[in-house]
């Protein structure tokens, strides 16, 4: 096979033996660490990063439509653990499949893996709902209506726990506001005991088999009739409808998916961290995230999972434990944990300046690059 | 939360006739009805409970003069949007940015409760000037920084680094003065009341906020209009290549664009200061965001309709936040904001930009 951008060309089977390399090491990866270290925590989180960015990846990597209300997902995911998940509804008693220890709480109690489809249901249909004002608008104004969006859930979530549900009796909110849901149910999976708070290395298991999912049906997604018509509406709308894509299904299906991703990740974090509270909701999240698909590169999978990974560590980690005290050490006042929305602002400028395709850019965009037209990508289409 | 019960039905009708008329009508009227909501409901209630208006009548005058600090802001939006096609997101960020300084200056040159009034008008004439000064400077570094390397990319990047200088921004006003509102002192005693008229407070903020605003906006208004380089904002603003070929230099005259919109959130700047008493970091974000919903609500690229548009958002803000409950109002605005995207993207006005034609 002729190289397309002037490297060596790589044997198709490296690739997989690299892939299958890196799952391997992945999965072993917290027996190096003993829990004190923090790193099974640290790169847990990172891994529910990484499936929110590849559904954010979805959006605006693959379909070209800015979204910078995706938290918004987050919150939503996370919502359904506190509502099918914990003693907020502490009138109802509903348990379904949840083991001994849960069986006598009251509340709602949903086994976790019923909850994650609870929770990417919602989303998706949320995305939809978010998804549909913006059809006939432009790129910019799409960005802002995501953002609104975000910020009117952000604002319901925090005047939650004033909403008295209708239809339910009794003394049951929409959400506990700023105070927020906990505890919730920790994930109880068949076959095996419920995760404990003592133990991360089941929590890390199951973000990585998350991820691996999210990750499968990502490519899988890419390479299908609904991926090239996202990519083919991100490079030039006009010309995608006129060839046949049909926009209003294309456009809500791309808010759907990427939806789904960030509920399935909005549901595992509501559980590993306990707590559904409004603060966790803010704009800036939406921009963390945003920032590391960019940093990544827009559209490129690996690139947006090494970008995930690196920006979540850069901030559990780097920010706080190693860079902390840089600024007092040169005389200045702060410490750089204040700052580190600053940080991935400047991020996201000079990224966009200098290295606008990020850090592992996708193949298509590199390809765009070069001059000369391949004619093995012709038939590609035609295949 | 009237906003989002009374909606209009989605536009896009085939069938003609009938429905293409209804369609006509609420597109027309929709919005019009969409806003009269609020106030007219507060309107009846106050009729019931006190049986007359003065209630609904202060928070209209109340929401008049904290819009027109808003239209201030809007007008740099509207100027941007309309030369370059992007939403200016550090625009917020320098109106807060034009807070701090004001605070910083007039401390700095030793304004205080106890001087006189003469000293206190002519050193806030200062501040303005200097406030204007920095943000109209810091406005037009960001686009030599932040947007300019990127006018060739795709859209979507330099509303990526907007974001981001935004981010940046906030967190040196973080630094600047800490993570919670600071007050400042209150230099016009701004609660003070001036004249009661048919049963409305005016008070010495309000008319500050008219005082700043309205020679402000005149003196932009006819710089666009008459001057040599404001018929070079428009040229460019119509067609940039067209403009460079008769000889305009279209990278001045984004620059002055950027420093025209950033002296405005400058002046915006330092009456926020003097109105509310407190500033903090935050306050770009929120005023920002309220900003751009009017700037849209007018019609992006059209100066009236940004200073209409920031009129009505202060409305609505002050009715919200007197009636039902501040944290609602982000809430509510960003309703209207999306209401009119979608129903009414171009604006009460109309909009003067080139997609638009």
């Amino acid at each position: 096979m002729k190289s397309r951008i002037g490297r060596p060309a790589i044997p198709p089977w490296a690739n997989r033996a690299l892939a299958a390399a890196v799952i391997a090491v992945a999965i072993i990866f917290p027996f190096f660490f003993t829990e004190a270290a923090g790193w099974v925590d640290d790169m847990t989180l990172a891994l529910a990063y990484v499936v929110m960015g590849l559904g954010l990846n979805v959006v605006v990597g693959y379909a070209g439509l800015l979204d910078l209300g995706y938290v918004a997902f987050f919150a939503i995911g996370a919502l359904a653990t506190g509502w099918f998940m914990s003693g907020f509804f502490a009138d109802a008693n509903v348990h379904v499949l949840v083991g001994e220890f849960t069986k006598n709480l009251p509340g709602i109690h949903f086994n976790f893996l019923i909850v994650l489809v609870f929770a990417g249901a919602l989303c998706a249909v949320a995305g939809i709902i978010i998804g549909l004002p913006t059809l006939r608008l432009r790129g910019d104004y799409i960005a802002i209506v995501t953002l609104a969006f975000g910020e009117i859930i952000r604002v319901f979530v925090i005047q939650g726990d004033e909403i008295n549900l209708p239809f339910v009796g009794g003394d049951a909110h929409l959400t506990a506001g700023r105070q927020g849901i906990n505890p919730i149910d920790k994930i109880d999976l068949p076959f095996i005991d419920q995760f404990t708070s003592l133990n991360l290395r089941p929590w890390y298991w199951t973000a990585l088999a998350l991820v691996l999912l999210v990750l499968f049906v990502n490519i899988r997604l890419r390479d299908s009739r609904l991926g090239r018509a996202w990519i083919a509406l991100r490079e030039d709308e006009v010309a995608a409808a006129s060839m046949g894509v049909p926009l209003v299904k294309t456009k809500l299906m791309a808010y759907a998916v990427g939806a789904t991703f960030g509920g399935v990740s909005g549901a595992f974090l509501g559980s590993y961290l306990n707590t559904v509270n409004a603060d966790q909701f803010q704009f800036g999240f939406s921009i963390f995230i945003l920032a590391m698909i960019i940093l990544g590169g827009l559209g490129s999978v690996w690139g947006v999972v090494v970008g995930s990974l690196a920006l979540s560590l850069i901030n559990t980690r780097l920010i706080p434990d190693v860079l902390n005290d840089v600024p007092s050490k040169i005389g200045l006042d702060f410490n750089l944990v204040d700052v580190n929305y600053g940080i991935f602002g400047f991020l996201l400028v000079l990224m966009m300046i200098l290295r606008p395709e990020g850090l592992i850019p996708e193949r298509r965009r590199q390809i765009e690059l070069h001059e000369d037209v391949d004619e093995s990508l012709v038939e590609v289409t035609h295949a | 939360m009237e906003a989002s019960t009374s909606a209009p039905p989605p536009p896009p009708a085939l069938s003609r006739g009938l429905g293409a008329q209804v369609q006509e009508f609420l597109s027309k009227y929709g919005l019009i009805a969409l806003l009269l909501v609020l106030p007219v409901v507060y309107a009846i209630q106050d009729l019931k409970d006190d049986g007359n208006l003065a209630g609904i009548a202060n928070n209209l005058f109340d929401g008049l003069s904290n819009g027109a600090i808003i239209a201030l802001i809007a007008v740099g939006y509207t100027l941007v949007y309309g030369i370059i096609e992007l939403i200016n997101f550090a625009h917020g960020e320098v109106f807060m940015i034009g807070s701090f300084t004001s605070a910083a200056f007039w401390g700095t040159i030793g304004l205080s409760l106890t001087s006189s009034p003469v000293v206190i008008i002519l050193g806030l004439l200062l501040t303005l000037i200097v406030a204007m000064l920095v943000s109209g400077g810091l406005n037009t570094m960001i686009e030599r920084v932040a947007y300019r390397p990127l006018r060739s990319a795709p859209k979507l990047a330099p509303l990526i680094t907007a974001v981001g200088m935004s981010f940046i921004l906030q967190n040196v006003g973080l630094l600047w003065l800490g993570g919670s509102p600071k007050s400042v002192p209150d230099l016009i005693h701004a609660q003070e009341k001036v004249v009661t008229i048919i049963g409305i407070n005016i008070n010495r903020a309000d008319l500050l906020a008219f005082v700043v605003t309205i020679p402000l906006v005149a003196a932009l208004t006819l710089f666009v209009t008459r001057a040599r380089l404001g018929k070079a904002m428009r040229a460019t603003a119509q067609d940039p290549e067209a403009a460079k070929l008769m000889g305009i230099n279209v990278d001045t005259t984004i620059s002055l664009t950027f420093l025209l919109g950033g002296m405005m959130a400058g002046a915006a700047g330092l009456t926020y200061a003097l109105y509310q008493t407190t500033i903090w970091f935050f306050q770009g974000f929120q005023a920002g965001l309220l900003a751009f919903t009017a700037a849209v609500m007018g019609g992006i690229g059209n100066l009236k309709g940004a200073v209409i548009g920031g009129l009505i958002i202060g409305c609505i803000q002050q009715i919200s936040d007197n009636r039902i409950d501040p944290s609602w109002t982000p809430a509510i605005v960003f309703a209207y904001l999306i209401l009119i995207m979608v129903f009414r993207p171009q604006g009460l006005i109309g909009e003067e930009t080139r997609e638009a034609g």
